[in-house]
């Protein structure tokens, strides 16, 4: 039972913590909840699918679709969360102005909160496919003790949630100004990490070169199975013995994401007027 | 002034699909160094056979896991940062290194109790 809530926990974890910021970053939006359960519902529903064509999706590109569907995924992902921070680089300020006088859910229609429900549907997707296929494994074996299983997997997944709340409620309690500022700075790390893991896969598919073989080895210090190597290694992308490539991949996100942020945020005068003007309107 | 916003927008989106689009396209159609050593390792009853397997440092290798096993298994490497799941009776390409010389663990993540062996590069 231990070993099914442990290996549903490592899945669940990766993208309770996930959903955790999303939903942080969306707090006092109007209809969130709407988007972010839209993203929930069909995360599960695909990764449900995937799982039943997995050995489908494992057969295609010459026996290496499976790498290519998780580097898609995760570079979708990764594009998604840029645009939410280009976004919130040149609205945040207005929400944050609009929340703390009015102290109320903001209508923000143009808000691209499409961008983030496919966030967590991709988060979903991904972890969740790897949990059905597990369960699968176990189901038809036909391992003495179906029950433990259920329970061993009702417990991974309660503690994965439970990460996500605490991801959640940890952060909503940064006042609403330094908020978005916080969330932002994660979500770069997060599409930064995402990026590295999809540079991984395609090595993996022998699709792009190592450069420079493995750089650094901290796995003696941290190790990346750890507990707290596995949260690091979503939150901030911690790899223990990261390839160039990988690096490569990790700081060219970084450097992209934020030059957009930069290039495209209002200046500071322009953004005040603008947020106090919405707030009379 | 909410058009304006809109019309700054649609390019950047667009800019970071391409972005992401050209990432994917530039690595998808030429497998690099398709040739090279290829290991074979199999699962069977949850188990890997060889679970010991020796390969060369400072070459790209593949290695084939073919699962004999009617249960999909994920194989499952941290040290080697890799992960693929081969649905039973399948088999699967993983590419590794190039290596430096040591010990590399991996395990078949859905049976971690006796799926187990190491990868040692020479």
């Amino acid at each position: 039972m231990l070993a099914t809530a442990i290996i549903v926990f490592r899945e669940v974890l990766e993208a309770a913590l996930v959903i955790g910021i999303v939903v942080a970053a969306t707090k006092g939006i109007a209809g969130r909840s709407r988007w972010v359960s839209l993203g929930l519902v069909a995360g599960v529903l695909a990764a449900s699918l995937v799982a039943a064509f997995a050995g489908t999706i494992s057969d295609m590109v010459e026996g290496m679709g499976q790498e290519v569907f998780d580097a898609g995924v995760l570079f979708a992902a990764v594009v998604m969360l840029g645009w939410h921070n280009v976004w919130m680089g040149r609205h945040g300020r207005e929400i944050a102005a609009q929340m703390s006088s009015v102290g109320a859910d903001v209508q923000a229609g143009r808000r691209p909160l499409y961008a983030l429900s496919i966030v967590v549907g991709l988060a979903v997707l991904r972890e969740g496919s790897e949990v059905v296929l597990f369960v699968y494994g176990i189901a038809a074996a036909g391992q003495s003790g179906a029950g433990e299983m259920v329970a061993g997997g009702v417990l991974g997944l309660a503690a994965g949630v439970l990460a996500g709340l605490v991801t959640y409620f940890g952060l909503v309690r940064i006042p609403i100004r330094r908020l978005f500022t916080v969330t932002s700075w994660l979500i770069l790390l997060l599409a930064a990490g995402m990026a590295a893991q999809g540079a991984g896969f395609l090595m993996q598919a022998g699709f792009l070169p190592s450069v420079g073989g493995t750089l650094w080895n901290t796995s003696q210090i941290l190790s990346e199975t750890s507990i707290v190597g596995r949260v690091l290694h979503t939150l901030v992308g911690y790899i223990a013995e990261p390839d160039g490539l990988q690096v490569i991949f990790y700081a060219v996100t970084v450097a992209v994401i934020f030059g957009l942020m930069r290039l495209t945020r209002p200046s500071p005068r322009l953004a005040s007027t603008r947020a106090s003007r919405t707030v009379e309107a | 002034m909410p058009s304006i916003r809109l019309r700054l927008g649609r390019p950047l989106f667009g800019a970071a699909l391409a972005f992401s689009a050209g990432l994917l396209i530039t690595g998808l159609p030429h497998p690099v160094a398709a040739a090279g050593d290829s290991y074979d390792l199999a699962i069977k009853d949850h188990k890997f056979v060889p679970d010991v397997l020796e390969v060369p440092a400072g070459r790209k290798v593949k290695l084939v896991v073919k699962n004999q096993d009617a249960t999909p298994e994920e194989f499952d490497s941290d040290q080697l940062h890799r992960e693929k799941v081969i649905t039973g009776g399948k088999e699967g390409v993983i590419y590794i290194g190039p290596l430096d010389p040591g010990t590399y663990e991996f395990i078949g993540e859905y049976h971690a109790a006796t799926a187990k062996g190491r990868i040692i590069a020479k």
